[in-house]
């Protein structure tokens, strides 16, 4: 008991505290780290690599193949780093692209009101009344399917829901004091955009656009998988899935399994990363 | 009295928004159906050589596919609201007899996984908001954040894979076994190919509702009335009774009804991995085989299923909640 008094009464001081905040930064540097190497992994695995090796065709998983080998003998391992890598390239660019719709929509809807507003609340509904699915399907359909396809649609399915976010947060902005004097000094609403609400949304922005990288890059290997999505000569995780379909009652475990596994791995860190600079960025959790 | 019309501007609102969004999802799909390469006549006859050109053209000009886009598209809308939605390329019979046929059975399917997820989910939300940071909670949640992460295609195949191949419990894929009439199916079979793809389809709907209802928990636990609660006396098992779940019932009802769109996403890809003859395999085949009237039907019927459901889940909120009742009155 009387140590419990004694320890609230001690400040803190310069005492490293381990607390959320050092947990948080830790965690993003550790998968950050872990992303940017797979990344490298996968830029730097040259193409010959992939080659046809027919002495080990469907070797199961050892120590000179970790993942397994396939139907002409590739090595898996590479095959998933190389999935992954192009993955990534179109989870980024569809998770920035997405994000800058989402801030300008976002922005423009609360700010020049009316009809705007009512326009772009709509567009989000026309958007979320059809499975996702669907939508990319038939974009990727009147693009003859490929890699434009598939960015395309993503994209066009992933701003809707960082839009509300970042509308509902412009809404109480612009009933702000601050907002509202220097409307009133007859600042314009671009500069009103720019100066006081778009510093405003940088934090749900920057948690946003990571937290839809991970839907972008599951969405990319769901459509590839169905037929949709990047030819079967892409190395992608969807191509080899749909690929490992094939031999599915022929107990090759190892053709669906590790690639499936290392892209839900990958999709978790990057939505650890963002659960995590949310909590830094949000005041109430980030000095627990 | 004043409630039920205002029920009635509510339905009336909804029903305007509804057929505006129809319209504009039949331009959109039309347009983007529009731009595709897919040539109509070519998906038509298929790979077939006996076709020859003048006759391409017949079909063609007897479709009226030479007539520019916006009169095609007129064409088009005015057959569709007249209840003529065409014939569906790869099954040769009317789309609305086809989507009818296909829906019911997509709808076993969705029902079964959209209950148990439902029940799964609110009650691991519950059991996870109450024992708050202990180890039960954090399994609870670790489980979600995988589920999230997980493509349901995914999870599909490891089940065939385990389930199926492995143990050998369950059969391969197709809702139907081999050699026997649709007719003579009997109910335990259609059973017996059902339990998997449900069971795909409703371990990763699970996760949005638990983590939903584990925070609404949570939150409930440190009102002030489950304080009160507590200084009256009550004991644990009580509140959770009386308090905790009659306020996390109706947010985790009106979620899983908002969920529709998820479902028949996910009910797309857990289809295709079972050979499940529903809606969402019919989706996929009409897309890669290029049956345009067939997809343009299923868009359509999705996005009326996706509505209802979100329509349902606000509805509740209007009917069951007295606080938003009287909030309406005034």
């Amino acid at each position: 008991m009387m140590e419990q008094v004694e320890r609230i009464q001690v400040p803190q001081g310069p005492l490293f505290k381990f607390g959320v905040r050092e947990k948080a930064i830790i965690a993003i540097g550790l998968f950050a780290t872990v992303f940017i190497v797979i990344l490298i992994a996968g830029s730097l695995i040259p193409e010959d690599s992939l080659d046809v090796d027919l002495y080990n065709i469907f070797a199961s998983p050892s120590l000179a193949h970790p993942f397994g080998t396939d139907w002409v003998g590739t090595d898996m391992l590479l095959r998933t780093i190389t999935g992954l890598y192009l993955s990534m390239k179109i989870g980024i660019f569809c998770a920035v692209t997405s994000a800058i719709i989402a801030v300008l929509l976002g922005i423009a809807g609360p700010i020049f009101g009316g009809k705007i507003d009512y326009v772009i609340s709509w567009l989000v509904d026309l958007v979320l009344s059809v499975p996702h699915t669907l939508v990319i399907i038939l974009v990727s359909i009147a693009c003859g399917g490929g890699l434009t396809g598939i960015v395309i649609g993503v994209t066009v399915t992933h701003w809707t829901s960082l839009t509300r976010v970042i509308r509902a947060e412009v809404m109480q902005v612009k009933e702000m004091e601050y907002t509202k004097i220097s409307r009133k000094f007859g600042k314009s609403k671009l500069f009103i955009a720019r100066e006081h609400v778009f510093p405003h949304v940088i934090p749900q922005l920057v948690v946003g656009t990571v937290l839809i990288f991970p839907h972008a890059i599951l969405h990319e290997a769901s459509i590839t998988f169905l037929g949709f999505g990047l030819p079967p000569h892409e190395p992608a995780i969807g191509v080899i899935l749909s690929e490992s379909m094939k031999y599915l009652t022929s107990g090759k475990w190892w053709l669906a399994f590790f690639p499936g596994a290392s892209l839900v791995l990958v999709s978790m860190m990057v939505e650890n990363i963002g659960r995590n600079i949310e909590k830094i960025i949000n005041q109430k959790t980030a000095y627990m | 009295m004043e409630k039920r019309s205002g029920l009635g501007i509510f339905l009336t609102k909804r029903l305007i928004k509804l057929v505006t969004l129809l319209v504009a999802i039949c331009i959109v799909t039309f347009v983007l159906l529009e731009l595709s390469p897919i040539d109509p006549v070519t998906a038509y006859v298929g790979a077939s050589t006996k076709v020859g050109a003048e006759q391409r053209a017949l079909i063609a000009e007897h479709w009226g596919l030479n007539k520019p886009p916006i009169e095609r598209f007129m064409a088009w809308f005015t057959s569709i609201i007249r209840g003529d939605w065409g014939t569906s390329m790869i099954y040769r019979r009317p789309v609305l007899e086809v989507i009818g046929q296909k829906f019911l059975s997509s709808l076993a399917l969705m029902a079964v996984a959209w209950t148990l997820s439902g029940v799964l989910g609110f009650v691991l939300g519950i059991i996870a908001g109450v024992y708050e940071g202990k180890a039960v909670d954090k399994v609870i949640r670790a489980y979600c954040h995988i589920l999230i992460s997980t493509p349901s295609f995914w999870l599909g195949i490891l089940f065939i894979m385990l389930f199926a191949v492995e143990l050998g419990w369950f059969p391969v894929a197709i809702s139907v076994p081999i050699g026997v009439l649709a007719e003579d199916v009997s109910l335990a079979d259609r059973l017996s190919h059902l339990i998997l793809p449900s069971l795909t389809l409703s371990l990763i709907g699970i996760s949005n509702i638990c983590l939903h209802t584990r925070q609404k928990v949570v939150d409930i636990l440190s009102s002030d009335f489950v304080l009160f609660a507590k200084a009256r006396g009550e004991s644990k098992r009580s509140i959770i009774h009386n308090h905790v779940i009659k306020n996390a019932s109706l947010p985790a009802i009106t979620l899983q009804f908002l969920s529709f769109s998820e479902l028949f996403g996910g009910a797309v890809f857990v289809e295709q991995v079972f050979s499940y003859p529903g809606l969402g395999q019919a989706t996929v085949q009409s897309g890669l085989r290029g049956d345009l009237p067939l997809l343009m039907g299923i868009v359509i019927i999705s996005l009326i299923f996706v509505y209802v459901g979100n329509m349902t889940a606000d509805l509740l909120y209007m009917v069951i909640d007295p606080r938003i009742k009287e909030g309406q009155m005034a």
